[in-house]
């Protein structure tokens, strides 16, 4: 061998092998995946569906300005009311006729018309102001209760995952006691407090979330655990022990990027069911309440008012549609992404 | 610490001095923690390299050679015995105070597909050391990577791509230059051409020459390939279950191997010519578990020379010619 390395190769710098083509270029990972998320026609449906929805709430108030979120319509129906006052002045009888115009009355239950593009609920406020509104609060409040969540779930899964043993064990403990405790009574407790002490109806919402993400991030505290302790067994991480990083390079630009795809996954999936829970909380009335607009408040209408659910389709029906589009939209995003970022699939 | 340095100031000529080094894997833990039966991957093992020598590791797999070399550079918590690197005992650092030390031991993997980190551009693998251990100011540390690919024989365009885009021998080629990327004075390199084919394997180990000439390298070379062993060592240290058990310079034991192991193994090396009967002394059975290993010398279930005092008696690692040792009973006579 010894005599073959000298005859052909004289020295290590030559690369025999064929060499890259300096023009032609391999695609990076992240230009791949968008490659293969955008081949699927369903995943770029729920992109369209989750913009639209975004455009619709975030950018709709401020083009559309005839009405505001607790602004009601006062133009209802004019009411007349006759009074007739009966004088005697000197024996003869005089009548007095009335005619009082009561213009105030909320013009409440509206049908569509150009004025109410999808009429007004039983307030007198209009409907399609309060969807665009109600979506500022829904995407708002389960896109930041989605963020906190990873945060969380990612750093204690990240450290659980990466020194194990007595650390890992008290995290995973944790961890199992919060999805033991069930959601929606511990919920309607927190609410009653929350009512008690006072507190404007704006900021509900967000604290009942800060009390959800509490509770949903050992989701995903298993997930990056679980991708963690397989990773970290890999060489380059051994390399990377090897070459003096830190932990927390080692953990959080090391380890973690390779956890992202099934992170993004998982925001994705999380956000469509956050979003329901929104729903499902101002519906019950624990969360955002009247003034403000939420998707669900708006339904909640119909559990106070037969005749709304059946004679006026237009109040909650919208408000429903809303949260359908969301949560299907970003669970085809999210099955697209799992699609696109799977290792295995062909380029 | 003050100390330490003295010793490094005095000049030690050994760059890395193992002494009865060793290393266990738990197999079985009682409730409380108390380890009841081990693995003892590394046994005893002593030697000293000095710089810009290159020591061959061989043995067959699972001897232990890939273990000793991790826990040289403390990638494992050796068990006991001492590794002393440039004059300054590291076997108790922690880890915190290894990290400053890291930059002069490095080590090159065999599997150049799982070693390198799959999400960053070979620009961003190489950068990443060279900026952690701060080994150029920032705004040169482009123009040092470059130098160094260009060194390491890698395209200057590669900069941008990822590992998955390139062949075996060039990601080894990136394996290597991330190692001397922090200017390490000793490289562990666990079987760095195993995993090629034969015509690679010669441009890496050219290479490793090439390299360890111009930064006057130590390598601790690990290897089964005994050819490979050959052409690049100075010492070579003949591993079998754990031990060293024969330790020389290069043309002493392939010119007068001692042990019967080592004979075994010099008689495998396959010659490229048909004509030539070759005289081979095969070995009988497998090599026995780490974790249960023959009492008395290792090696006597398998050797063809093994008298009874073999399966009683440890046989000492001595000296037997100037800078040649070898542990066999054989050799007592």
């Amino acid at each position: 061998m010894e005599e073959l390395n000298k005859k052909n190769i004289p020295n290590g710098t030559e690369d025999t092998e064929a060499p890259l083509d300096k023009n032609i270029r391999l695609m990076s990972p992240t230009r791949m995946v968008v490659r293969r998320f955008f081949r699927s026609k369903l995943s770029i449906l729920g992109l369209i569906m989750v913009i639209g929805l975004f455009l619709f709430s975030f950018v709709g108030p401020l083009v559309y300005t005839e009405w505001g979120e607790t602004e009601l319509d006062r133009s209802g129906t004019v009411e007349y009311a006759f009074a007739e006052t009966t004088y005697t002045v000197n024996g003869t009888e005089y009548t007095v006729r009335q005619t009082i115009e009561t213009n105030l009355t909320d013009n409440f239950l509206a049908p569509p018309s150009e004025e109410h593009i999808l009429g007004t609920d039983d307030q007198g406020y209009d409907i399609f102001v309060r969807l665009m509104y109600g979506g500022r609060i829904s995407l708002t409040v389960s896109f930041l209760a989605v963020f906190v969540i990873t945060v969380f779930g990612t750093v204690l899964g990240g450290i659980a995952g990466y020194f194990g043993g007595v650390i890992d064990n008290v995290i995973m403990r944790v961890c199992d006691v919060l999805i033991c405790l069930p959601g929606i009574p511990i919920l309607l407790i927190i609410s009653t407090i929350l009512t008690a002490s006072d507190i404007d109806a704006k900021y509900r919402i967000y604290l009942l979330m800060i009390y959800l993400t509490l509770f949903s991030w050992p989701g995903t505290a298993r997930l990056v655990r679980g991708q963690i302790l397989s990773l970290r067994e890999q060489e380059y991480m051994v390399a990377a022990e090897a070459m003096g990083y830190s932990t927390s390079r080692k953990i959080f630009k090391h380890l973690v990027p390779n956890v992202m795809p099934q992170l993004i996954v998982q925001m994705s999936l999380s956000l469509g069911s956050m979003i329901l829970y929104e729903a499902t909380l101002s519906y019950l009335g624990l969360g955002v309440q009247a003034p403000y607009a939420a998707w669900g408040t708006m339904i909640n209408i119909i559990s106070t008012n037969n005749d709304i659910l059946q004679n006026h389709l237009n109040v909650w029906v919208p408000a429903g549609v809303c949260i359908v589009i969301a949560v299907l939209g970003l669970n085809f995003v999210g099955d697209g992404l799992r699609d696109a970022l799977d290792p295995k699939a062909r380029r | 610490m003050a100390k330490e340095n003295n010793c490094s100031f005095a000049g030690s000529e050994y760059i890395l001095e193992v002494e009865h080094l060793r290393k266990c894997f738990p197999l079985k833990k009682t409730l409380t923690g108390k380890v009841t039966s081990e693995l003892v991957a590394v046994d005893d093992v002593s030697f000293r390299l000095k710089a810009g020598e290159t020591l061959g590791i061989v043995g067959e797999s699972g001897c232990g050679k890939t273990t000793l070399g991790r826990t040289i550079l403390k990638l494992h918590e050796a068990n006991g015995g001492r590794i002393i690197f440039d004059g300054r005992d590291i076997t108790s650092l922690k880890s915190s105070e290894m990290r400053e030390l890291r930059r002069q031991m490095q080590i090159i993997f065999q599997d150049p597909y799982s070693s390198l980190p799959p999400r960053s551009t070979v620009g961003g693998i190489l950068s990443e050391p060279v900026s952690v251990h701060k080994i150029v100011p920032k705004e040169q540390i482009k123009d040092y990577v470059l130098t160094l690919m260009d060194k390491c024989g890698l395209r200057d365009y590669y900069y941008e791509r990822y590992p998955h885009e390139f062949s075996g021998g060039q990601r080894q080629r990136i394996c290597i230059a991330r190692a001397l990327s922090v200017n390490p004075k000793l490289v562990v390199c666990d079987e760095p051409v195993s995993a090629l084919d034969v015509s690679i394997q010669a441009q890496i180990i050219n290479l490793l020459k090439k390299l360890q000439e111009e930064m006057n390298l130590t390598y601790l070379f690990i290897s089964h390939d005994l050819s490979v062993v050959k052409f690049i060592s100075d010492k070579i240290g003949v591993m079998y279950l754990g031990n060293i058990v024969e330790y020389g310079d290069k043309k002493d034991i392939f010119a007068r191997p001692l042990h019967p192991y080592t004979k075994a193994l010099f008689s495998a090396i396959p010659y490229p010519d048909p004509a030539v009967k070759m005289n081979r002394m095969v070995l009988k059975g497998d090599i026995p578990s780490p974790a249960n290993p023959p009492k008395g010398c290792r090696f006597h279930t398998r050797c063809p020379y093994a008298k009874p005092i073999c399966a009683e008696v440890t046989p000492e690692y001595k000296e037997h010619e100037t800078g040649h040792f070898a542990a066999c009973h054989l050799l007592e006579e």
